[in-house]
């Protein structure tokens, strides 16, 4: 498995064109105020914007995007361009550049360019890990990724799933999944309760198993009491293994939710995944408890009367924070980092008591939405705060572990997806009040949680 | 016997490209690298900075030992090929080793061209094409103090610069004016004045007419009568794809070998690639595009068909790409530059400030970008070399292009292939 590399990230609908990166790059590369130094460029855009989703903002970027497969290199005839094995950052070596100006030709993203001060090619070289330009940023519009680090590491772990899950095309719950299970380790028993994860295969066929840690396929409302039964033997005969639930929402929310409510108020030591992908979707695409207001489903359609779901989600991960169980938090599989972060609490937390990890999954095929816009739809739910990212400890209270304010309207995410092609303008105005009202309940409940920590 | 399953007759850019690209989708099958040199692999276009000192041989190698054991490639030095036979699969050595293959690849370059001028082989004029030949010639400018460059191709004008700078008197013969494939009569003006301004003499219009040894050096006698006399002689008019080996191969070959839009040839198993092939031209029709980046375009191409990789995509076409740097000046041209086509009609922005200090050519057609070259004046050749290659509609912003063509071809490079 060949290395993952950290990233500068441009976030365009923050650039607000201040020119600070500019500026700090200038004078950690050249140390003067000269701007013909940067090895960044924003550029403001003044053509018409090509219709792709994920892009907002009118500020471009053009920096060095250290590929993988690099061009540059290839095109320099003395051997002054390379690629890092350990950074990842493509070296430019001024002994042996002849200044020939080929490297330019080669790139195709201006991240390579001439510098007519130092009449000399420059390029970024990501000030070895610690981005100038990103902590010079007052809009955090850059952001130093550093997600390739886990990817790395969990590399390194085993996959505990066989190969050839059968996911439908884009769904990121195997990516999910498959992660969530290496860094677990072997020492655990897993529970997938009806849903889309044993429907892709992860129990197993014909007496076969499809993954290489003991897996079993309870009831859709018993899976959180079989897990608490399971643990206490284990316990009983002296082994530290872990449980771990991979359910869908039907099996948290809906059909599942009284073992799940039992268990949590017990604080039943357990992993107790739910992945969220709004609804019965492994099954015909049916409404489940969380189904938001207005979705289009197989049970809620679109009619002359009807105009999809009527009644409001109920919001589970709030209400599993009522239980006061040791650990809940929500995340999404567009913030790897955060993810790892929880899990990781998770994974500490669930030895002694009920960690509950809530992970929004948009679903393609249920929810209309083409395979390759999945990621785009992540980030777009949590940069319109239709998703809001949080964690939960009775010690410590909630955090809201990204910031909600400068949102995207709610409008942008909708339009990404077909089961919100029909709403109407009052329906998406209706669906922005009811977001903006579930972001104040969490800003309340977590500045109440800074005030109890003051105290 | 030997035997390589992926066989591939060449070492520079094209060569290696082609190397990389089997091994991304084919992580076992035999490649081989023969080559004629008894060097690691290096750059043609590296040798006249080692000929102004500029680099070292030892230091401009393109992929060291390492680089081959890691990666499973053979580099097999001192190989010349002689002989391809197609109804063997096999290839004969200089040495008359035969190496037999599955695929093979033809990435054999080009060799210099010697102009038909009385006395000039006799003369034993340097030439620019291996490294042997730049460290000659490298060690005779130390004993120089004059010389004369037959060409204004990029060898022959970079090398009598590295020339001029070391302090020898040069005159250059210019058959019509330099780097005429890139640029424009303008700015060849502006580029021979760098050349006059710096002391070279740039004998424009030149031809030589008679070439005689004199003593240690020799003199040039020009078309017009005068004669010109020098302790150097080198000649930089040009190579010509190097297929002596294919005689009774079968291969068709036009000006060089005749390939399809996936590097093959007209032979099944063998592929061929960089300054020998002649490829489709962006323009229509097809061409020998001596360039480094055209190489590696063919060489990435030929790897991933012969290693049957879906994901190949198959070659555009070739278009004039270079850049120049000479003096405290930069060039760079992208697509058409010095020469367009007769057909067509073409809308050209030409621009030099009044200092001279500035020149920028923009070509246009139907509203797209086919040419853009600029002294002084940097633009991305790289982002432009994609606004024309994806035909990229120009039209309403064209009065922003024209005006900041660097900034207005990032934006769109920003919103269109990020």
């Amino acid at each position: 498995m060949g290395l993952s590399f950290n990233t500068i990230q441009f976030h365009a609908e923050r650039c607000d064109g201040c020119g600070e990166c500019l500026l700090a790059c200038a004078r950690a590369k050249s140390g003067t105020d000269e701007l013909a130094h940067s090895r960044i460029r924003i550029l403001p855009a003044e053509i018409e914007p090509a219709s792709f989703p994920g892009s907002a903002g009118p500020f471009e970027l053009a920096l060095c995007r250290q590929c993988a497969d690099p061009k540059c290199t290839t095109e320099c005839p003395a051997g002054a361009l390379s690629k890092n094995a350990t950074t990842g950052v493509i070296d430019w070596d001024g002994e042996k550049c002849v200044d020939c100006l080929l490297c330019t030709v080669g790139c195709a993203y201006a991240g390579i360019a001439y510098n007519p001060v130092t009449a000399r090619v420059a390029k970024c070289d990501t000030c070895d890990g610690d981005p100038a330009c990103v902590r010079a940023c007052p809009h955090e519009a850059l952001e130093w990724r550093t997600a390739a680090q886990i990817f790395n590491a969990v590399g390194e772990q085993e996959d505990l799933f066989v190969r050839g899950l059968a996911g439908c095309q884009g769904c990121n719950s195997e990516l999910l999944i498959r992660h969530t299970l290496r860094r677990v380790g072997p020492e655990c028993v897993v529970a997938a309760p009806p849903g889309c994860i044993p429907g892709m295969g992860t129990v197993g066929f014909n007496g076969v198993t499809g993954c290489k840690v003991p897996i079993f396929h309870p009831l859709l409302t018993n899976t959180a009491s079989m897990l608490a039964g399971i643990k206490r033997q284990y316990t009983r005969v002296g082994r530290d293994v872990l449980m771990l639930a991979l359910a869908g929402d039907g099996g948290a929310a809906d059909a599942g939710f009284a073992s799940l409510s039992g268990a949590a108020g017990r604080n039943d030591p357990m992993l107790f995944i739910c992945v969220d992908n709004e609804g019965y979707m492994n099954t015909g695409m049916q409404a489940s408890g969380v189904t938001p207001y207005g979705s289009w489903t197989s049970t809620t359609p679109v009619g002359e009367s009807l105009h999809g779901e009527r009644a409001e989600a109920k919001n589970l991960p709030v209400i599993m924070m009522q239980h006061n169980c040791s650990y809940v938090a929500t995340a999404s599989t567009g913030f790897m980092e955060d993810y790892y972060a929880k899990l990781d609490r998770a994974i500490a937390v669930a030895k002694t008591g009920m960690a509950y990890l809530h992970v929004f999954t948009p679903c393609p095929t249920g929810w209309r939405i083409p395979p390759e816009h999945i990621s785009a739809v992540c980030r777009m739910q949590v940069r319109t705060n239709f998703v809001v990212l949080w964690e939960y400890a009775p010690d410590t209270g909630l955090r809201l572990t990204r910031p909600v304010d400068k949102p995207v309207a709610v409008e942008e995410y909708l339009k990404l997806i077909g089961k919100y092609k029909h709403l109407s303008p009052e329906q998406v105005a209706h669906i922005q009040h009811t977001v903006n009202e579930k972001v104040a309940y969490l800003q309340q409940m977590a500045r109440h949680a800074r005030k109890v920590e003051h105290a | 016997m030997p035997h390589s399953q992926y066989l591939i007759v060449g070492s520079s850019h094209a060569a290696l490209e082609a190397a990389t690209a089997i091994r991304l989708h084919d992580a076992e099958g035999s490649v081989t690298l023969l080559t004629r040199e008894h060097r690691l692999p290096y750059s043609p276009t590296i040798l006249p900075y080692i000929v102004s000192g500029r680099s070292r041989p030892e230091e401009v190698t393109l992929r060291d030992e390492i680089w081959f054991a890691q990666n499973g490639v053979a580099l097999r030095r001192n190989s010349e090929v002689v002989r391809v036979d197609p109804a063997t699969q096999s290839v004969t050595t200089a040495a008359g080793k035969v190496w037999t293959y599955d695929r093979l690849l033809l990435a054999t370059g080009g060799t210099p061209v010697m102009p038909m001028v009385p006395g000039l082989s006799e003369a034993k004029p340097h030439v620019l094409h291996t490294m042997d030949d730049a460290i000659a010639l490298r060690d005779a400018i130390k004993q120089a103090r004059s010389a004369i460059v037959l060409g204004a191709g990029l060898c022959g004008m970079h090398v009598a610069e590295g020339m001029a700078k070391a302090g020898l008197q040069v005159s250059v013969l210019i058959r019509s004016r330099p780097l005429r494939e890139y640029f424009s009569p303008r700015a060849g003006n502006l580029i021979q004045a760098a050349f006059a301004g710096n002391g070279a003499q740039m004998l424009v219009g030149r031809t030589p007419a008679a070439v005689e040894r004199d003593g240690d050096g020799c003199a040039v006698t020009l078309d017009d009568g005068r004669t010109v006399a020098a302790d150097l002689l080198m000649v930089g008019t040009g190579v010509t794809p190097a297929m002596a080996h294919l005689a009774g191969s079968g291969l068709e070959t036009g000006r060089g070998i005749l390939v399809d839009d996936r590097m093959r040839t007209s032979v099944a198993g063998i592929w061929a690639a960089g300054d020998v092939a002649e490829a489709r031209s962006f323009w229509g029709g097809k061409t020998v595009n001596g360039i480094l980046p055209g190489a590696v375009e063919h060489g990435r191409i030929a790897g991933a068909d012969m290693a049957q990789d879906a994901a190949l995509r198959p070659f555009a076409g070739a278009m004039g790409l270079n850049t120049y740097h000479y003096f405290e000046h930069h060039a760079v041209s992208v697509g058409l530059g010095g020469q367009l086509p007769d057909t067509g009609e073409f809308e050209i922005d030409e621009q030099v400030d009044a200092g001279r200090e500035k020149y920028r050519r923009i070509v246009m057609q139907d509203g797209r970008l086919v040419g853009f070259a600029s002294i002084d004046d940097f633009a991305d050749p790289g982002v432009m070399w994609q606004l024309i290659l994806r035909r990229i509609d120009l039209t309403v912003m064209k009065a922003a292009f024209l005006a900041q063509p660097q900034a207005t071809a990032r934006r769109l490079m920003s919103r269109l292939w990020r």
